[in-house]
C-alpha cells in the first residue's frame, strides 16, 4: 500500500468515502509517521494518540454507514494557540504552564463537527511573537527542507537485472544536501513543518503580521490569512486583537479551500466575526482567470531583494498573463510604513492582551513578599525575551505622554495603508501579485536575525500590510531557490474575496508544480 | 525619541515584570534599536487622517442582554495555581 500520510485532504476524504480506506489506518500512519519524525523535526509539542483513535473510530462508524462531515476521518494538526478541551494550550509559553481549557476554540469546535481527527498541538512562537519559530519555550522547529548543491558527477555505466535499468554512463548533475538545520519560519512554524514533513494531513495556524504565509513560503506548502472577522477568534489566545486571524496551512490550494471552508463561520461569541455565510471555497477552484486583472506593486520591490526572488515574482505574472489575466502596475505608496506602524499597535494590543497572566488564574505561580512580587517574579520567569520586548515596547507606547506620538500617530497611518489598497481596488484591480517574504528559510539560531530584533522582524514586510488592512492574503510555492529551497508567492485581495485568491493561487500551482522536501529525518 | 535605563526599569514595573540590572541594560538597547525603527513614520503626514478603529467596517454586533452562561465556578478555577472552595487565592493584600 502506498503510504496514507501523502495523500492529499481531497484524495484521502475520496478514499475514506470510497472504503477504499479507513479514518483508523491512515490516523496510524500519521501517528507512525510522528513518532518517527518528532524528536528530530520538534513540530508538535503534545501528540493526543488516545484522543486521534477515539476520534478514528467515531469517523469510521460515520463512513460505513455512509455518513460524515466535510472532512470525516481527516488527521489535522493543531497549533498550540488554540483552546483545546482538555488538552495542552500554552501557546508555546512557560507562564501557561499545565494549562489544559475547560472550553473548546470555535475554530476547533468546527473542525470537530465536520469529523476531523487531531492528532496534537504544534509548536510555535511563544505567543505566536516570532518569525522562525526559535521563541517557543519546547525549542525550535527544524524545517523539513534542506540547502543543497548541484554537483556533477560521472555515472558509471550500470546493468540492473530483469527488468531492471540500464544506465549508460556519462555525466549528470545530482543534488547534496547540506546537514545545516534551517528554521521553518513563524510563528506557525510547527504547522509548515508538520504539513511538509507529512506528519498530518493540513493543519490550523494564526497570522498576526505573516505568520501563517511566512513559514507556508518557507516550507514549500500553501497558507491562507483570510479577511479580519471570517474565523472565530473566540477560544484563541489572544495575540494582537485587531490583527489576529486564523486559517490553514496545507499541501495545495484544493486542501486549504477544503480547511477554510470548514474552520470559517459566524460567531455570536467573536463581536468581530462577520455575519455573512462562507462560500463553497472549493467550487472557485479551477474557474478560468481570463480577464481578471492582477495589479503589481512597484513598492514590493525592495533592496537587497534576492534575484531568485525577483524572477520568481516575473515568473508569477508571466503564468498569470498566459491564463489571460491583465496585468497592470499599481502603487501602494504607504507600503514601507507598514511595518513600524505594526511594531507600535501589535505590541501595544499585546501589553494589554498579556496583562491577564499574572500567576493567580492559570499556569505558572512565582511566589513573592507580596501581590506585586508574586506578579514580577511570575511574569519574568514566565515569559520568554522576545514576549518581554514587546511587551515592554507596548506599555511604553501606551504609557501617558506617548500614546499620541506612537500610538495615535501608528493608527492613522494604518487607515493611509489600507486607503492605499480601497484605491486599487475601486480601480478595478481583482487581486495583488507579489513575493511573500524578502528571502528563502534561513539557518537556525542565525547570527544577523539574533543579534539585531529589527532583523528579524524585516521578514514580514510583504505580508504585513496584508494584516494592517484587513484583507485576506494567501502564499502559494512557485519555485525553489538556487540552493533548492522552496520560495512563495503571494496573492492579496478584496474583503471577504478569498474565492478568488484560491482561484488565481491554484493557477500559479498548476503553472509551478507542487514541491516536498527530500525526505532525510 | 530614546530610552534610558531609568525609564526601562520603569516600564518593566509597569508591565509588572521583574528585570536585573543586566536584563534592563540589554533590553534599553533592544528597545532603542526598535524605537528608531518606527521612527520613520513622523515623515507621514496624516493631517486630517483618522485613526483606525475597525479593520473593517462593521457594526458592533449587540445581543439580548440575557444570561447564557454560569454556574461554572469549578471550571473556573480548574486551572489556578491556588484555589480554595472555588475562590483563587492570591498573597495577603489587605493588612
Amino acid at each position: 500500500m502506498s503510504d496514507l500520510t501523502h495523500l492529499t485532504i481531497s484524495e484521502a476524504r475520496a478514499k475514506l468515502r470510497g472504503k477504499e480506506i479507513t479514518a483508523a489506518e491512515i490516523t496510524e500512519a500519521y501517528l507512525a509517521a510522528i513518532d518517527r519524525a518528532n524528536p528530530v523535526l520538534n513540530a508538535y509539542v503534545a501528540v493526543t494518540a488516545d484522543k486521534a483513535r477515539d476520534m478514528a473510530k467515531a469517523s469510521d462508524v460515520k463512513l460505513a454507514k455512509g455518513e460524515g462531515g466535510a472532512l470525516e476521518g481527516i488527521p489535522l494538526g493543531i497549533k498550540d494557540l488554540f483552546a483545546t478541551e482538555g488538552v495542552h494550550t500554552q501557546a508555546c509559553s512557560h507562564v501557561l504552564d499545565g494549562f489544559k481549557p475547560r472550553y473548546e476554540s470555535t475554530v476547533t469546535s468546527n473542525l470537530w463537527a465536520d469529523g476531523a481527527v487531531m492528532l496534537g498541538k504544534l509548536n510555535m512562537d511563544e505567543f505566536a511573537m516570532g518569525s522562525s519559530n526559535e521563541t517557543s519555550y519546547y525549542g525550535p522547529v527544524i524545517n523539513p527542507w534542506r540547502r543543497s548543491r548541484l554537483d556533477t558527477v560521472v555515472m558509471p555505466t550500470t546493468h540492473q537485472g530483469d527488468g531492471g535499468f540500464v544506465s549508460a554512463g556519462g555525466a549528470k548533475t545530482a543534488r547534496t544536501l547540506d546537514n545545516a538545520q534551517l528554521v521553518p519560519g513563524g510563528s506557525s512554524g510547527g504547522s509548515a513543518s508538520a504539513v511538509a514533513a507529512f506528519l498530518c494531513a493540513g493543519a490550523t495556524a494564526t497570522d498576526t503580521g505573516g505568520s501563517i504565509r511566512q513559514p507556508a513560503a518557507f516550507t514549500g506548502t500553501v497558507g491562507i490569512k483570510p479577511t479580519y472577522g471570517r474565523c472565530s477568534r473566540w477560544g484563541i489566545v489572544a495575540f494582537a486583537s485587531s490583527l489576529d486571524q486564523a486559517g490553514p496551512i496545507a499541501r495545495d490550494v484544493h486542501d486549504a479551500a477544503i480547511l477554510l471552508k470548514s474552520m470559517a463561520s459566524s460567531d455570536q461569541k467573536d463581536t468581530t466575526s462577520v455575519d455573512r455565510p462562507v462560500p463553497d471555497y472549493e467550487a472557485a477552484i479551477g474557474k478560468p482567470i481570463k480577464g481578471m486583472k492582477v495589479g503589481i506593486p512597484k513598492e514590493y520591490r525592495v533592496d537587497g531583494m534576492p534575484e531568485d526572488i525577483e524572477a520568481l515574482w516575473q515568473q508569477g505574472i508571466a503564468w498569470l498573463k498566459d491564463a489571460g489575466a491583465e496585468i497592470v502596475d499599481i502603487s501602494l505608496p504607504h507600503t514601507k510604513y507598514a511595518l513600524p506602524a505594526y511594531y507600535i499597535v501589535a505590541p501595544a494590543e499585546a501589553s494589554s492582551n498579556l496583562a491577564r497572566y499574572d500567576g493567580v488564574r492559570y499556569g505558572l505561580r512565582v511566589p513573592g513578599k507580596d501581590i506585586v512580587d508574586m506578579y514580577e517574579k511570575t511574569r519574568a520567569a514566565g515569559f520568554g525575551r522576545e514576549v518581554k520586548r514587546r511587551i515592554m515596547i507596548g506599555t511604553y507606547v501606551l504609557s501617558a505622554g506617548y500614546y499620541d506620538a506612537y500610538y495615535l500617530q501608528a493608527q492613522k497611518v494604518r487607515t493611509l495603508i489600507k486607503r492605499d489598497f480601497e484605491n486599487v481596488f475601486a480601480a478595478g484591480v481583482d487581486v495583488i501579485l507579489t513575493p511573500a517574504t524578502p528571502s528563502a528559510a534561513f539557518g537556525v539560531a542565525d547570527e544577523d536575525m539574533n543579534s539585531d530584533p529589527v532583523k528579524m522582524y524585516l521578514n514580514d514586510i510583504f505580508t504585513v500590510t496584508v494584516n494592517m488592512a484587513g484583507l485576506p492574503g494567501i502564499s502559494v510555492p512557485a519555485g525553489l531557490d538556487g540552493k533548492g529551497l522552496p520560495l512563495g508567492l503571494q496573492l492579496i485581495g478584496r474583503p471577504f474575496d478569498e474565492e478568488t485568491l484560491f482561484q488565481s493561487a491554484h493557477v500559479i500551482e498548476q503553472a509551478a508544480g507542487k514541491f516536498q522536501p527530500e525526505k532525510w529525518w | 525619541m530614546s530610552v534610558d535605563l531609568l525609564t526601562v526599569k520603569r516600564v518593566a514595573h509597569l508591565a509588572r515584570i521583574a528585570v536585573s540590572e543586566e536584563d534592563a541594560e540589554r533590553m534599553t538597547g533592544e528597545l532603542n534599536a526598535i524605537l528608531g525603527f518606527v521612527e520613520q513614520l513622523n515623515e507621514v503626514d496624516v493631517s486630517d487622517v483618522e485613526p483606525m478603529t475597525s479593520v473593517t467596517p462593521m457594526e458592533m454586533k449587540k445581543r439580548q442582554d440575557v444570561v447564557t452562561d454560569g454556574t461554572k465556578a469549578a471550571d473556573i478555577v480548574a486551572n489556578a495555581p491556588a484555589t480554595e472552595e472555588n475562590f483563587f487565592l492570591v498573597p495577603k493584600v489587605v493588612e
